[in-house]
C-alpha cells in the first residue's frame, strides 16, 4: 500500500494536516471510504456505509475548518458499533429483530461527535446485543481479524476493532460490558478504553447490562484516545448514571515518563491455561514500564477474582433479560403475528432473537425466577461488593494493576462457537473490571504466530489519565502501535 | 444440576420466547452446565458481606419534571411494523 495515504493517518496527525490544509476532509473521508471498498471484502467489518451522508458531512467540515471554526474532531472520519442510535442510519445491534431499525434520534455520544463536525462513515459488526466474545453472533455474518483472516477480530465490538486495524477509520466507537472493547483491541492489536461507569453517556446506546454497560473509543493510540475522550466524556441529563466529575483534559495526561508511578501485576490474571507466549509478551511489557520509572510489585493477589466470571455469568444475563423485554415486535423491527398480544411477542421473540442472546435471555430469567434468586442474583451481587472491595484495597497501593487482556491471541473461527463457556473463558481477565465500575485500557505489547497481544491497565475510578500516560509513555518506547497487518 | 425439557418449557414462557423442540433440548443442556460452574461461587463465604447493587457512587439522581418538546409522533412510530391513526397496532390484548 502507498505510504502515509490518508487513511494511514492517525487522529493527531491527520488533526495537523487538516488545519494547515494540507488535506481536505473530502480527501480524508473519500481515502476511508476506497480503503473500506477495498479491504472490506475479506474484513467484513462493517454492517452499514453511509457514504453520501458521509461526503455530505466532510464537505461542511471543510467549510468550517476553512473559516477557523473547527473543534478537535472536525473532518476526522468515525465508525459507529452498531449498537449506538444514529439518526436516519439502520441501527441493527447485530440482531434480526432489529432489521430494518432507523432510529429517530442520535446516542449522546453521537451527537457530541456531530456537534464537533466528526464524519460518520458507518455501523461496525458486533455480537448480537453485544453478546459474545468473537463477532461470531452477529445474526448478519463473522468479521476476520484483519492479521490472520480466519481468525475471530474478538467481541462484542469485533467490527470496531477490525475496523481500526485494517484503517477504515482513525478511530471507532464501542460497547464494553465484560470486556467488548478491551478483548477485541487486544486481539485486533489497536488501543481500546473501557471509561469508568458513569464517565460516558449511556443515553441510546441499545441497553445489555445497564450496571455494566459503557461506551469508548478504538483508536490507534493512546494520544488519539485522549482526544476521542475529551470529545465524549461528561455528564449528560439523558442519562442519570453519568456523573458529575469534572472531565479534565486528557491529552494533557500524556507524558513520557513514569516516574513515581505504582504499579501492581495481580498473580490471579495470569492463570494455568493462558498461552506462555501471551504471559511473556505482557511480562516483557510490565519490565518495559519499569525502565521508565515505575515501581513494580509483581505478587500483588486479587483472591476473589476467580469467582469474577460466574458472577459475571449471573449478574449480565438478569438485566440482559429485564432489558430485552422492550423487543416485542411492536415498536419497531421484526414481527410475526399471533391471534394474540401475547402470541404475537412470543413468536415474534422467537423468530427475531439469535441462539446466545435466547441462551441468555434464559439463563437470566431463570435465575431471576422464583425459588432461585437468593442463590444466584444476591449471592451474585455479594460477589460483586467483594470484587470490587479488593480493586479499592489494590488502588490504594498501586496506581495501575497491569494484566494480560485475554488468555490467548484470537482463536479461530468456529473453534468456539459451540461451547459456551469456552467462549466465556475469554474476557475472564476483563469482565471484573465492569463488576467493579473501574476504567480499562488494552494497548498492543507483541505479536504471538502474526497475532497481537494485549496488554490490560486498570486504574481506580475516573483514573483514565493515569492510563493514558501508562499507555502513551509505553508507545513512546515501543512500535507495536505502529504494526499494521498486510491486507 | 440437571434441568429438564419442562422446567426449560417453564422458564420460556416466563420470558415470552417461542422455542423449538430443538432448541428447548440445547437449553436444557446448556443451562444445566453453565448452572453447573456457577455453583463454584457457593464456596465463597458471603454471610456478612453486603450486596453491591451498583457500580456507580451516585445515589437518587432527580431533575425537575418541566415540559419540553418531545419527537413528533409520525416520526415516534415511524418503525412500527403495524400502525393506525398514529397509533400501534397489535392483536386483542382482551377477549
Amino acid at each position: 500500500m502507498p505510504a502515509n495515504a490518508p487513511y494511514e493517518l492517525s487522529i493527531h496527525e491527520a488533526q495537523a494536516m487538516l488545519r494547515r490544509r494540507a488535506l481536505s476532509a473530502i480527501e480524508l473521508t473519500q481515502s476511508c471510504l476506497d480503503r473500506i471498498r477495498q479491504v472490506e471484502p475479506r474484513v467484513r467489518a462493517l454492517l452499514t456505509v453511509c457514504e453520501e451522508q458521509a461526503l455530505r458531512d466532510a464537505r461542511e467540515a471543510d467549510r468550517l475548518l476553512t473559516s477557523g471554526e473547527a473543534a478537535d474532531l472536525t473532518g476526522i472520519p468515525y465508525i459507529s458499533k452498531d449498537v449506538l442510535c444514529t439518526t436516519g442510519v439502520a441501527t441493527t445491534c447485530g440482531s434480526r429483530i432489529l432489521e430494518g431499525f432507523v432510529p429517530p434520534y442520535d446516542a449522546t455520544v453521537i451527537g457530541r461527535l456531530r456537534d464537533q463536525h466528526a464524519v460518520l462513515l458507518g455501523k461496525s459488526n458486533m455480537d448480537e446485543f453485544a453478546m459474545g466474545s468473537s463477532t461470531e453472533h452477529s445474526a448478519y455474518f463473522p468479521t476476520s481479524n484483519p492479521w490472520k483472516l480466519d481468525c475471530v477480530p474478538g467481541g462484542s465490538s469485533g467490527g470496531s476493532a477490525a475496523a481500526v486495524a485494517c484503517c477504515e477509520a482513525p478511530f471507532t466507537l464501542g460497547s464494553d460490558t465484560g470486556g467488548s472493547i478491551r478483548q477485541p483491541a487486544g486481539f485486533c492489536g489497536v488501543v481500546g478504553l473501557k471509561p469508568t461507569y458513569g464517565r460516558v453517556s449511556r443515553y441510546g446506546l441499545v441497553a445489555f447490562a445497564s450496571s455494566l454497560d459503557q461506551v469508548g473509543p478504538f483508536t490507534r493510540d493512546a494520544e488519539d484516545c485522549a482526544i476521542v475522550m475529551n470529545a465524549i466524556a461528561g455528564q449528560c441529563e439523558m442519562d442519570g448514571t453519568s456523573s458529575p466529575v469534572p472531565v479534565p483534559d486528557y491529552r494533557s495526561a500524556l507524558k513520557a515518563d513514569l516516574r513515581g508511578v505504582r504499579i501492581g501485576v495481580p498473580r490471579e490474571y495470569f492463570i494455568d491455561g493462558m498461552q506462555d507466549a501471551v504471559r511473556r509478551s505482557v511480562e516483557d511489557a510490565i519490565r518495559l514500564l519499569e525502565s521508565l520509572g515505575a515501581t513494580v510489585d509483581w505478587n500483588v493477589s486479587l483472591p476473589s477474582t476467580a469467582y469474577a466470571l460466574a458472577a459475571y455469568y449471573i449478574i449480565a444475563p438478569c438485566e440482559a433479560s429485564a432489558n430485552l423485554a422492550r423487543f416485542d415486535g411492536v415498536k419497531y423491527g421484526l414481527s410475526r403475528d399471533g391471534a394474540t398480544a401475547e402470541e404475537m411477542v412470543i413468536a415474534s421473540r422467537g423468530a427475531g432473537f439469535g441462539a446466545e442472546v435466547k441462551r441468555r435471555i434464559m439463563l437470566g430469567t431463570y435465575a431471576l425466577s422464583s425459588g432461585y434468586y437468593d442463590a444466584y442474583y444476591l449471592k451474585a451481587q455479594k460477589v460483586r461488593h467483594l470484587i470490587g472491595a479488593e480493586f479499592d484495597e489494590a488502588f490504594r497501593s498501586y496506581d495501575v494493576l497491569a494484566t494480560p487482556t485475554s488468555p490467548t491471541v484470537a482463536f479461530p473461527l468456529g473453534s468456539k462457537t459451540d461451547d459456551p463457556i469456552q467462549m466465556y473463558l475469554s474476557d475472564v481477565f476483563t469482565l471484573p473490571v465492569n463488576i467493579a465500575g473501574i476504567p480499562g485500557l488494552s494497548l498492543p505489547c507483541g505479536l504471538v504466530d502474526g497475532l497481537p497481544v494485549g496488554l490490560q491497565l486498570l486504574a481506580n475510578r475516573f483514573g483514565e489519565e493515569t492510563l493514558l500516560h501508562v499507555a502513551h509513555a509505553y508507545q513512546q518506547q515501543t512500535d507495536w502501535h505502529l504494526r499494521r497487518p498486510s491486507l | 444440576m440437571a434441568l429438564s425439557s419442562e422446567e426449560v418449557r417453564h422458564i420460556a414462557r416466563l420470558a415470552r420466547l417461542a422455542l423449538s423442540d430443538a432448541e428447548i433440548a440445547r437449553y436444557a443442556t446448556d443451562l444445566s452446565v453453565i448452572l453447573g460452574h456457577f455453583q463454584a461461587l457457593q464456596e465463597l463465604s458471603t454471610d456478612r458481606v453486603p450486596a453491591a447493587a451498583h457500580a456507580s457512587l451516585l445515589q437518587n439522581v432527580t431533575r425537575d419534571d418541566t415540559p419540553r418538546p418531545s419527537l413528533p409522533v409520525e416520526e415516534v412510530i415511524a418503525n412500527a411494523p403495524r400502525k393506525q391513526d398514529d397509533c400501534l397496532r397489535v392483536p386483542p390484548i382482551l377477549e
